[in-house]
């Protein structure tokens, strides 16, 4: 029997962003179909996967980190990870997801769950079911090493294409000209 | 006027005496960036993008406020240059609160295209994410201050274009601040004359028109050069769009 060549493993992580990352990532289309033989997606929110696996290739990582579960995985993403990329503006800059840190947690979780509440005006406490906000929500870059960076809000796909296949080609992609842009 | 002869990147150029090394840049399409000098309005060299390195002088200097001289040999782009610059846009945008996705100056922003051109991937620095004030109190107008990046051409372009002398920067470092009047509120000040022209000279979304949305605030400085060459030469030029 012929053996199974092994495809580089990619995973793809959701943390303090509204998901229009991955939504780009979807938009790659019918390239998604090329890359799908080119890749195993061992772990995403767009896959039924429950635990970081080690020894992943690409990581790319979504979003702000703006709560305690979304440092612990930064850090998961990191050490199992060989190329960690910080996928677009939130994860890059804290963008939109930042702009809650001028305001206290105190007064923005009163504003959420008190003031702005129709039916139950409780402020959820139990975290070890709801993730508890850190002070401030930080790009990614800045509580772990991060290899390249994505911009955009969202990044186009044509990005994340050129990214994806220049690591695949055992190339750290470089965005200083090409593909810089924010917002 | 005596003829100063210069060096700029290993080629010959000949200048006025008093002329600015940017100036003379310019005149060659010699691209060096700036933020802080506009043309039409006077000289503050308060930003230090223009930054350039001359023989024989160990600091860098502004070539927007350095004059020429004779002999001089300039170096408008190198690695050690870009590195200043782009630290100078790394700290800009880390003391201020920009969000360009949701920003009215998205896409036609001179603070975005100085960190395309620097080609700052991203800022090491710790973010401050300053409380800073928005301004709607004016009938047509936005003061923005968590866009703004002090380089005061609305304070120029208000005190020596208009003559209305509206802004002024009020208090030190890191806590200046653009301010109306004596720090009231714009829509209570007795010289703004809604002229706008402060709004059109801004380089960020700091400050913009009423009505405005994500990336639709596109500024247009074109009246600056008719108004200038009006002044001065008496003539009226056609600006065209711009
Ligand atoms: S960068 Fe933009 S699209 Fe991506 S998560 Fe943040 S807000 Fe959403
Ligand atoms: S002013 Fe420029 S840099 Fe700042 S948020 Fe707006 S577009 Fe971005
Ligand atoms: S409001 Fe605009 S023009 Fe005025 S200092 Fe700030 S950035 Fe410059
Ligand atoms: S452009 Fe020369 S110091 Fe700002």
């Amino acid at each position: 029997m012929k053996d199974k060549i092994q495809k580089p493993k990619v995973a793809t992580v959701w943390l303090g962003g509204c998901s229009g990352c991955h939504m780009s990532f979807l938009d790659l289309d019918e390239r998604l179909i090329e890359l799908a033989d080119k890749i195993d997606l061992v772990y995403s929110p767009l896959a039924d996967v429950k635990t970081f696996p080690n020894n992943v290739d690409i990581t790319l990582v979504e979003g702000a980190v703006t709560n305690d579960e979304n440092e612990e995985m930064a850090h998961t993403v990191r050490k199992h990870s060989r190329y960690v990329l910080s996928f677009g503006d939130c994860a890059t800059t804290g963008n939109v997801t930042a702009m809650r840190n001028r305001f206290g947690n105190a007064e923005l979780i009163d504003r959420a769950y008190r003031e702005l509440a129709d039916i139950s005006n409780s402020v959820p406490n139990d975290h070890t079911l709801i993730a508890q906000l850190r002070e401030q929500a930080i790009p990614l870059h800045h509580l772990i090493r991060v290899d390249a960076f994505l911009h955009g809000c969202p990044p186009t796909p044509d990005e994340i294409w050129f990214a994806i296949n220049e690591l695949l080609q055992g190339r750290i992609p470089v965005f200083n000209t090409q593909f810089l842009r924010y917002g | 006027m005596a003829v100063k002869t210069l060096t700029i990147n290993g080629e010959q150029y000949s200048a006025q005496e008093g002329e600015s090394i940017l100036s003379v840049a310019r005149q060659h399409n010699i691209p060096i960036p700036t933020l802080c000098h506009l043309e039409g309005l006077s000289t503050v060299g308060a930003c230090r993008l223009c930054v350039v390195q001359i023989e024989g002088i160990p600091r860098l200097l502004p070539a927007c406020t350095t004059k020429v001289e004779e002999g001089m040999v300039i170096q408008t782009a190198n690695e050690r240059l870009n590195k200043y610059r782009r630290m100078i846009v790394a700290l800009l945008a880390s003391e201020g609160n920009h969000v360009c996705a949701v920003c009215v100056a998205n896409n036609h922003c001179e603070l975005q295209d100085l960190a395309y051109s620097v080609g700052l991937v991203r800022v090491r620095y710790p973010y401050l994410f300053p409380n800073k004030q928005l301004d709607a109190t004016h009938k047509d107008y936005v003061m923005d201050h968590n866009r703004c990046v002090l380089c005061t051409r609305c304070v120029r372009v208000c005190d020596e274009v208009e003559g209305a002398h509206v802004w002024d920067v009020a208090g030190r470092g890191i806590n200046s601040e653009i301010i109306t009047g004596l720090d009231y509120s714009w829509g209570n000040s007795q010289t703004c004359t809604e002229c706008g022209k402060c709004v059109m000279v801004c380089p960020t979304g700091a400050l913009f028109e009423k009505g405005v949305t994500v990336s639709e605030m596109e500024k247009k400085k074109g009246f600056l050069k008719y108004i200038i060459t009006a002044r001065q030469k008496k003539e009226w030029v056609s600006i065209g769009n711009e």
